[in-house]
């Protein structure tokens, strides 16, 4: 069910500003692809244009191909909503809804989309608490508020929510940048495991973390600020972190920049 | 205070003298017998002069003291605290003798009789009746002013806050910003005007809702649209990024966040019109007979009913104004309570 993500000549606006620009790439299914870069260089934008959530801010705009296996997810015709249940997407900040319970949290996305039946919900909250590595720390309050729960565990209860509507792509905004080294390693684990069913991207500002988890690396920058993001190369982590074929790659990994 | 302490410096730098947790207490009770005896000794019998003079001992004498003993900074803190003190009582003053006015005055004759009754069986000048017929009008012509406005009001502040953006929700918040500052007897008169005189309508509690419901409706949507903008962004992108259409996002993920207070809002805004007398003057007439039909005949109402027997002048008369006017405050008192255990009931969860 993971699909491949093939990206060409994709440029994205916030009103008249170009804050990427002339993005290609292509992402591989069942692996996980992480994107670094200095802050405002629209990693987040790019991540973003993925599951078409860069439009819902206001004067969001997106031009070019993002080709979801063999559909442009910018084609006429395409509704953003289904777009968005293909292609899932975990935050940068734990956000459980407040008014739900854990249960209500994971089940959300079922719920809220109307498709469901009511016995296989229960299967569909374990199977993606499970799928979380939450199960366990849950199963006894699963009724009890979501935004009880520590924020490592609120950051797994969002990507079981995430996971539980079966999406074929999994996109993370730095999911792990306001949690603690226990949590972080939890959820890395979790993205290991989740690699088997899902293409996941993952934008972090943690190197370390990118060469932990990922498979592929991009590295994105911008001339100035005020100019447009570019993506500088994407390549097998391993070469990046080694020996990257762009100079401007191995100053910024070995801390020489700016 | 020993006398020592006043003068020697303290041996740690960070340790300063400190007056005792009962000096505040202590100021404020000499300022007022003070005052008191000032005032006494001077001849003034103004309640008002006495404590206008104690307030300001009660300032001045706490900045000495504290001046002297604790230093400059300590003291112009505790006169600060002292006027947001002196502020707090000038601001309760009046509210806790409008109640005491009321309750006082009010509770002679408020029975389950007099709320149980009408002014059908009774002259205006003698004693009996009572408001059964004008709380039913209130109920009645309140609960339709908020049926219509309701929907109204919410749906606007869903539109401004999700929706709204260029010209037309600017044109929105405009008017509703010019419908905030309509006074309600022109509300009352645009209806007058419009349903009764142009459409040839009879005077009804239905005509009287209308009005009310143009005072009400900016209130709602004024107070709903503040609580949709306290629902941070992130729950909105996390729903949308589930899949979940907008719509059904701000059905099942915004609104409940902020249904408290949205709850809140509609509550505050009943409690505003509820008291409103001069549409009802316009529109919906009184009378002394129950009229449990809001969309045909004049029918009484609380506001409508204090008004006619306060004019009425007689003794009794007086009374039942001040029961109504009792029994009305105590109707905004409760729905402001109602409003504020449903905001506790819905408010998000955060317990363990």
């Amino acid at each position: 069910m993971a699909k491949r993500i093939d990206v060409s000549g994709l440029n994205a606006y916030y009103g008249s500003f170009l804050a990427i620009e002339d993005i290609s790439m292509t992402i591989e299914p069942r692996s996980v692809t992480a994107f670094i870069g200095p802050s405002g260089c629209g990693k987040s934008t790019f991540l973003r244009t993925l599951n078409r959530m860069h439009e819902v801010t206001p004067g969001g705009r997106v031009d070019g191909k993002v080709m979801l296996d063999d559909e442009n997810l910018y084609g006429a015709g395409i509704d953003p909503v289904a777009v968005r249940r293909e292609v899932g997407m975990v935050f940068q900040r734990p956000n459980p809804f407040p008014t739900m319970s854990v249960y209500d949290n994971v089940a959300a996305g079922l719920r809220l989309n109307g498709k469901y039946r009511k016995s296989q919900l229960d299967d569909v909250v374990e199977k993606s608490l499970r799928g979380a590595n939450l199960w366990n720390e849950v199963k006894d309050r699963l009724n009890k508020p979501g935004s009880g729960l520590s924020g490592g565990q609120q950051q797994r209860l969002c990507i079981a929510r995430a996971i539980a509507v079966e999406p074929n792509v999994l996109l993370m905004d730095e999911p792990c940048s306001a949690l603690d080294p226990i949590s972080t390693l939890a959820i890395e684990d979790l993205i290991g495991e989740l690699k088997e069913r899902f293409t996941i991207v993952i934008v972090t500002h943690n190197m370390q973390q990118a060469a932990r988890v990922s498979d592929r690396t991009a590295f994105f920058n911008l001339a100035a600020v005020g100019k447009p993001g570019k993506l500088i190369e994407i390549d097998d982590t391993e070469r990046i972190f080694s020996n990257p074929s762009v100079q401007a790659t191995e100053d910024y990994i070995s801390g020489r920049f700016g | 205070m020993s006398h020592a302490t006043l003068h020697s410096r303290p041996a740690s730098s960070l340790r300063g003298a400190t007056l005792p947790k009962w000096f505040s207490w202590a100021v404020a009770g000499a300022s007022a017998a003070l005052g008191y005896g000032i005032s006494a000794a001077a001849g003034l019998h103004s309640d008002i002069q006495w404590a206008l003079i104690a307030a300001l001992l009660f300032v001045g004498g706490s900045f000495a003291v504290s001046a002297k003993v604790e230093g400059r900074r300590q003291a112009r803190d505790r006169t600060a605290t002292s006027l947001v003190w002196v502020a707090f009582l000038l601001a309760v003053i009046p509210l806790a003798s409008l109640t005491w006015e009321t309750v006082e005055r009010g509770i002679k004759v408020l029975d389950g009789y007099f709320l149980t009754h009408s002014m059908g069986v009774v002259a205006d000048t003698e004693p009996g009746g009572g408001i059964y017929h004008a709380l039913l009008g209130t109920l009645e012509q309140v609960g339709l002013a908020t049926l219509i406005s309701v929907p109204v009001g919410v749906l606007t502040a869903i539109y401004l806050v999700e929706y709204g953006r260029g010209r037309l929700a600017k044109a929105v918040t405009f008017f509703v910003d010019v419908m905030t500052g309509i006074p309600s007897i022109v509300a009352g008169l645009f209806v007058l005007s419009l349903w009764i005189l142009i459409l040839g309508m009879g005077y009804s509690g239905f005509a009287g809702s209308m009005a009310l419901s143009i005072l009400m409706i900016p209130v709602v949507v004024r107070s709903t649209e503040e609580m949709l903008k306290l629902v941070p962004n992130e729950l909105r992108e996390a729903s949308l990024a589930l899949g979940v259409p907008k719509w059904r996002t701000i059905l099942k993920v915004v609104l409940p966040t902020s249904v408290g207070g949205i709850t809140t809002g509609v509550m505050l805004a009943i409690a505003r019109i509820t008291g409103e007398t001069a549409p009802v003057l316009l529109l919906v007439w009184g009378t002394n007979f129950i009229n449990a039909n809001p969309f045909q005949d004049p029918q009484a109402s609380l506001p409508m009913y204090i008004y006619l027997q306060y004019t009425n002048g007689s003794e009794a008369a007086y009374d039942r104004a001040w029961a109504a006017a009792l029994t009305l405050i105590a109707f905004i008192m409760i729905l402001n309570l109602v409003a504020r255990g449903i905001a506790r009931w819905k408010a998000p969860q955060t317990g363990r």
